[in-house]
């Protein structure tokens, strides 16, 4: 069933959704290449349901071809085809492969028994290395592993390892980054139209240049290092169109935890999620990062945002590999499509123990917390930090609970301790989160996010509630079985330290 | 589907496993498949293809391969919805690496150690094990969401499990399973069945047959078949698929 967007708009939801499988949609504006101005926003029209017609053969010239969105793009361009359509297996060639310290040496054991020990990976040039995960500890077979990745890097001559030695202090090591999602963006290896692989669930992390870039196993990455190549399977894609103007309460993350508290944690299983709108376009490519990041909490194989001046401004000296941007086609066939009214959404959180257990930050005010986590790939980037620093600077006060601090990268440690934030009068974040009381921002990596060995920092060994900006909240996620995490954005974090309640950063913003 | 994109592809007849270059013999497995009194397998089954082979075909979708016929007997490990791989192997565990042996069996020992003990009373290894007493979990929905790693299936398989049987997964963790042969992701044709069954019902899981039978409870229900998944598992995952069927490029030994 048909409607104008117009209607839908008026309605009092703040959201539309319409299944759509029949073609055509948007009068989205014709594709663009690299650099020929933005796509102008317009009115949505749909197409009422267009009639049934007989399928036809293809035409043989290969001058013919079908309407595609971006994800089916991409995969075609790199399984250099003219065409495909979702639930196609296809053979792609793979721009990049990312591997860390929890799942390279597994992946190199598996590329060695299978292409034998004196193997070479398919390019040194396209393998980057990142330890992230379990860095500083003193548990030996986290170490042991990152000499894994050195001992392969070196034998391999990889190109791109972002190596650490020294464990006592990450600025004592040039080469060392940290969380591997952030270091790709930052490091210049995320590129429009490109294959991105790495073995780590948010590698989806990337889509936001308007690539192809998922998580896969150590298996799939032996093989990939030994060939180059993986068969993946072409998802189709469901569309958000996020439109308004972003309210100055309100983050990506607080986007992306809308989304997956409405399609829940499998809506998007096998599909890709393609992020359009007004309101995705005035985001930074940071806050694209956290859109997409989260695509793998709904089930998503794959998130996009089309690349536009924003993306290219910011891959401006961070690259010199050219890159050729794709764009969904005005007639593509998107699986269902979802509108959003951004203006009249509010800050949420998703509860314990699920990201799509999403609920109104507000109607949390009378859950009393222990600590607030910031950091990981997903909350712990420098724009996350100065949305923090925004929050706790309008309230000048102290933070009630203990808050941990943990930068993605070293970039970002950076910035916290140099970039000034707007309205302080030339403060740092560093400086503004020391007077709020919050702990010394830590030493770059993924942190407690995700538990680790028993001494990580901030990790949670005792039941206790946290809000953390990070990803995941299933029990157990930060360390304890029985902790209780609540996923919210850093201005949510940062207000909630405040109180020491979850806390609407309202409170604090307006 | 054009086989000009795949690597090393090598039109093979049935049986035969001709390729571009010889493969490695398999080596002394790190992953030897334990038999078990319970699991009966057809011994003869091995790929057997109709005509020449495309990495399609072989890694997962058009037909041409034979059925899988292995049938599984044991007891039954029972789990809901939405279980996530932080369930299934705590992230603080993930230092053991899955390709060395020893490692691999410490996998085994902490596989389901991250569930609340409050709603799973009963462990899925018993403390003081390294192997589980359960051949076949059955799950609910979303089975194996969350992160990517490998060391998910890998510990259910290492602990000793032959069979997942679940309403639906979560796309990397199917993935992970088929590329490693760890553990059949099977899927239910109906929800509802981990809700009528109970840890330690004697259960069979009929591939040949697509149904998993509960003797404890009497009720059988329908599988959907795991189509071309399965000789990939049967097979030992998808590398060692791919060498019987001569379609990798790997390079000879010494």
């Amino acid at each position: 069933m048909a409607s104008s967007v117009s209607a839908a708009a008026k309605a009092s939801a703040a959201f539309t959704h319409k299944k759509e499988l029949a073609a055509a949609t948007a009068p989205a504006p014709t594709q663009h290449r690299a650099g020929t101005g933005r796509r102008t926003k317009a009115c949505r029209v749909r197409a009422v349901a267009s009639p049934a017609r007989a399928p036809r053969a293809p035409a043989s010239t290969g001058s013919v071809k079908t309407a595609m969105t971006m994800t089916e793009k991409i995969l075609a361009r790199a399984s250099e085809r003219a065409g495909l359509e979702p639930g196609e297996n296809v053979w792609v060639d793979v721009d990049v492969l990312m591997t860390h310290d929890v799942c390279g040496p597994g992946t190199i054991g598996i590329f060695k028994k299978e292409f034998g020990e004196d193997a070479k990976v398919w390019n040194r040039e396209k393998v980057v290395i990142i330890p992230d995960h379990y860095i500083f500890t003193s548990d030996e077979r986290a170490n042991r592993n990152v000499d894994i990745l050195r001992d392969f890097c070196m034998e391999q001559n990889i190109k791109y390892f972002y190596d650490i030695k020294d464990l006592s202090n990450f600025k004592a090591n040039p080469d060392y980054k940290g969380v591997c999602h952030v270091a790709l963006a930052q490091e210049g290896h995320c590129r429009p139209g490109e294959v991105l692989l790495g073995t780590d669930s948010h590698t989806c992390n990337a889509g936001a240049f308007g690539q192809f870039a998922t998580g896969i196993g150590n298996t799939d990455a032996g093989f990939v290092l030994g060939t180059g190549k993986a068969l993946l399977k072409v998802p189709p894609t469901i569309r958000f169109v996020l439109d308004g103007e972003m309210p100055p309460y309100l983050l990506a993350k607080d986007l992306i935890l809308q989304i997956i508290g409405e399609i829940s944690v499998s809506g998007a299983t096998y599909k890709s999620m393609e992020f359009v709108g007004s309101t995705v376009e005035s985001l930074n490519m940071e806050e694209r990062m956290t859109l997409c990041n989260m695509v793998i909490e709904a089930g998503g194989k794959n998130g996009v945002v089309p690349a536009d001046e924003t993306t290219f401004k910011y891959l401006e000296g961070k690259t010199s590999v050219d890159y050729e941007p794709v764009y969904s086609d005005a007639q593509a066939r998107f699986f269902s499509d979802y509108q959003f009214d951004v203006s009249k959404l509010e800050p949420v959180v998703a509860k314990p123990h699920s990201p799509d257990n999403r609920a109104l930050a507000r109607e949390c005010k009378d859950v009393k917390i222990d600590r607030v986590y910031i950091g990981s790939c997903t909350g712990g980037k420098t724009e996350d930090f100065l949305a923090a620093a925004k929050v706790f600077l309008a309230s000048g006060k102290k933070v009630k609970v203990p808050t941990f601090l943990v930068p993605a990268t070293q970039k970002v440690w950076m910035d916290v301790y140099s970039l000034p934030v707007p309205g302080s009068g030339g403060k740092t974040c560093s400086q503004i989160f020391e007077e709020a009381g919050c702990d010394t921002p830590a030493s770059p990596s993924c942190g407690a996010c995700l538990g680790g060995p028993r001494d990580t920092y901030a990790r949670m060994n005792e039941p206790m509630v946290c809000v953390s900006t990070t990803n995941r909240n299933f029990p157990g996620r930060m360390g304890h079985k029985e902790g209780q995490i609540y996923l919210a954005s850093p201005y949510t974090a940062a207000a909630s330290a405040l109180t020491g309640y979850v806390t609407d950063p309202r409170d604090f913003l307006m | 589907m054009a086989a000009a994109a795949a690597p090393s592809v090598v039109a093979t007849t049935a049986g035969a496993s001709t390729a571009v270059l010889s493969p490695r013999p398999a080596p002394a497995s790190a992953f030897l498949r334990r038999t078990y009194v319970t699991s009966h397998r057809h011994p003869t089954l091995k790929c057997r293809r109709a005509g020449p082979l495309t990495p399609a075909a072989a890694a997962a979708a058009a037909g041409g391969s034979s059925p899988s016929s292995a049938v599984f007997h044991g007891e039954v490990f029972v789990v809901g919805d939405n279980i996530d791989t932080d369930q299934i192997i705590p992230a603080e565990h993930l230092t053991l690496v899955p390709s060395k042996p020893e490692e691999y069996r410490k996998l085994g020992s902490f596989a389901f150690a991250g569930l609340p003990s409050a709603a799973y009373p009963t462990p899925f290894v018993a403390p003081g094990e390294e192997s589980t007493r359960y051949t076949v979990i059955v799950g609910g929905a979303n089975f194996g969401c969350g992160s990517s790693r490998e060391h998910a299936p890998v510990a259910l398989g290492a602990a000793g499990a032959r069979a997942v049987v679940a309403e639906s997964y979560a796309r990397i963790f199917f993935r992970n399973s088929v590329a490693t042969g760890e553990v059949y992701p099977l899927e239910l044709a109906d929800a509802g069945a981990w809700k009528e069954c109970k840890t330690g019902d004697v259960v069979t899981v009929d591939l040949g047959n697509s149904v998993f039978i509960n003797h404890t409870s009497g009720k059988e229900y329908k599988l959907k078949p795991i189509g071309d998944a399965g000789p990939v598992i049967e097979a030992g995952g998808i590398f060692a698929y791919a060498r019987k069927t001569g379609m990798i490029a790997s390079k000879a030994a010494a």
